[in-house]
């Protein structure tokens, strides 16, 4: 186990370049100019080439991308260009509140929607089933900014129970509706998801069994059927997580949450490099943790898999 | 009696019309007693044992009569609640597939435990001491070391020898049995056999041993009920059965059964045709269309189950006193 845990994170190391590579590029074939972005309009050339020459944006691609790597495996994200902090200040000061806001998200998507699935997949065919799936399939086809604004108008404005703006003293009020318009889309998967593998399992052989056991019917889909039915969805709400952080960007806009997504999108417009570069990399960073996690709690559920095993799977 | 099953009808409502999977069989057993019911792949042995337990989906499965008296009381009047605890702990039943038959993601002895903590009121610990001894009584090897194994490390007749100790677990007073060797190979099926039947002298259950084959109906049963699309055919002693089958079903299947005590014959004998489906079974004697006695009356009107000589019935028209007319 701890082999295969090291050998999946020295995986990390091609990622980082093939994605810094990627994304170095990509900014350089985006039209626009870097150093235009940081003078007034109609600033003189003159200036224009201080700018460039004060920033290195007048090297080739290859030559800023080799210092950045150097630069970079010294722990140092570099400057932002348009704030003229360091990125990793930026990361500090907004990647918590993201990672926060996603793991409140994740919690309400993993209950709610477990929850639903289970229940709908229990009692097939019955009111509570059909409304679940009508429920699920609104929520899906609902634009999220939409579904922010109704969440924010209805609790906030017209009852008046909760606020539906900035992270004020960062008390759990403050998290309720941004984190529920986040989660809204993919706890309908999740329900959806949990309700067909649910499905699947409880014609197995083994729960007729259990049943012939002598074993309650609530023993028997708590813990028989959902451990067989909870694999699938873990793949789908650990990746979830990394969704949550890195595209909360629609939420983050309509609630103005002090997020990551917002401050890469706006890096991204702004030509700003560095801090697109940074929170990018923390952002497959966490992807490729979440992914090592996820594989793992695999070897928890389903005892047939075996990591680092070749036989097994 | 320990166990009497009265004119039990067990119906299927799905789209396309009604099964009758299981259309008013009766039988009885007692103590130490092995029924063995026989019959094709869709003759309804399976849904008749599940039916013992009331273990029927519904929908679209509903029994709608009959009754199934254990010791006396009619268990499909029961409670849901009062039913689990004669399941697994009264009546216990073995899967067809040892393979599917256990829950993949926990181990066995969390598995064979369960079953005895649900119905008896002992420590943990006692449950997993009384586990090892049944894992050691079903013959496999090492049995304290396997308790926290899964099922995939062990093989077809070991999970099946699982099965068998997860039934016996509460010395269950039935014992049903379905198709227990299918998915085992030749050897294994000897020795899964030879380990119901050694059990059950020690433990004085009754079985009843659900099967297709002839063959080992013979080394086991005290008592055949052959059934052919949801009806049972023939119902008597095994002796009866194998010297003087009154039915030409009966006839059919033993006769596909191959021996080595014979002569070689040129080619195995089948049943021509296939069975039935349970949804639009033929007027008349259901085993009319596959059968070389049928006459006129075969067509038209469905035989009742008769007693041809004291313990030995068969629903046949063709049958007399005397036992099959036409043999």
């Amino acid at each position: 186990m701890f082999r295969y845990i090291a050998k999946r994170l020295l995986q990390v190391v091609p990622v980082v370049i093939g994605v810094t590579l990627i994304i170095f590029l990509l900014m350089f074939i985006l039209p626009g100019d870097p150093a235009r972005m940081l003078v007034q309009k109609g600033a003189s050339p003159e200036v224009l080439q201080v700018i460039r020459e004060k920033y290195g944006l007048n090297q080739p691609w290859y030559v800023q991308y080799g210092k950045y790597m150097w630069n970079l495996l010294h722990g140092d994200f570099g400057t932002s260009i348009r704030f003229k902090r360091p990125v990793l200040d930026i990361i500090k000061d907004y990647y918590p509140n993201s990672i926060r806001l996603a793991l409140v998200a994740l919690i309400i998507e993993a209950v709610a929607g477990i929850a639903s699935g289970i229940i709908s997949a229990v009692k097939r065919h019955s009111f509570l089933d059909v409304l679940v799936t009508i429920s699920t399939t609104i929520l899906v086809a609902m634009p999220v900014f939409w579904f922010a604004m109704l969440l924010q108008v209805s609790f906030g404005l017209k009852w008046d129970i909760l606020p539906i703006s900035g992270m004020g003293d960062g008390s759990w009020r403050y998290y309720v509706l941004p984190a529920i318009a986040l989660a809204s889309v993919n706890t309908a998967f999740t329900a959806r998801i949990m309700r067909s593998s649910m499905l699947e399992v409880i014609d197995c052989n083994y729960i007729w069994v259990a049943r012939a056991k002598g074993l309650s019917e609530r023993k028997i889909i708590l813990k028989h059927a959902l451990k067989n039915a909870l694999i699938p969805v873990i793949t789908i709400l650990g990746l979830d997580l990394g969704t949550l952080i890195g595209s909360a960007i629609l939420t983050e806009t309509v609630f103005s949450w002090p997020g990551i997504g917002r401050v890469i999108y706006l890096a991204i417009l702004q030509r700003d490099v560095p801090v697109v570069m940074g929170c990018t990399l923390i952002l497959v960073f966490i992807f490729i943790l979440l992914n090592l996690i996820v594989d793992v709690s695999y070897t928890y559920l389903d005892p047939r898999i075996r990591l680092g095993d070749r036989r097994a799977v | 009696m320990l166990l009497g099953v009265n004119n039990l009808k067990t119906y299927f409502y799905i789209e396309c019309g009604v099964v009758k999977a299981v259309d008013g069989v009766s039988f009885s057993l007692d103590r130490g007693e092995t029924l063995a019911i026989v019959g094709e792949s869709g003759s309804g042995k399976s849904v008749t044992a599940l039916s013992l337990l009331n273990l029927i989906s519904t929908p679209p499965g509903k029994i709608l009569e009959g009754e199934v008296l254990l010791e006396g009381e009619n268990i499909l009047e029961f409670s849901e609640k009062s039913l689990q605890t004669i399941r697994g702990n009264k009546i216990a039943m073995i899967f067809q597939d040892p393979t599917t038959s256990l829950n993949p993601v926990f181990t066995i002895g969390n598995q064979v435990t369960e079953t005895i903590l649900t119905h008896q009121n002992i420590s943990k610990k006692e449950a997993r001491e009384k586990t090892v001894k049944l894992l050691k009584m079903v013959g496999i090897p090492n049995a304290r070391g396997r308790l926290y194994d899964y099922p995939h490390q062990f093989s077809g007749g070991m999970r099946q020898r699982v099965m068998i100790a997860m039934a016996l677990s509460c010395e269950p007073d039935i014992l049903i049995a379905d198709e227990p060797t299918t998915a085992l190979d030749v050897t294994t099926q000897a020795q899964i056999l030879e380990l119901i039947s050694g059990l059950q002298k020690e433990l004085n259950s009754a079985i009843i041993l659900i099967t297709h084959d002839f063959g080992i109906v013979a080394g086991l049963a005290d008592r055949v009920l052959v059934m052919y699309a949801g009806k049972a055919v023939e119902y008597a002693d095994v002796d009866a059965i194998y010297y003087r089958p009154c039915h030409p079903y009966t006839l059919g299947l033993m006769k596909s059964v191959t021996r080595l005590d014979e002569p070689r014959r040129e080619k195995l004998q089948s049943i021509k045709g296939s069975p039935p489906s349970l949804i639009d079974v033929p007027p008349g004697c259901s085993f009319h269309p596959r059968c070389e006695f049928a006459i006129d009356v075969c067509r038209k009107k469905i035989p009742k189950l008769i007693e041809i000589e004291p313990g030995h019935f068969s629903a046949c028209h063709r049958v007399g006193k005397g036992g099959l007319e036409v043999i």
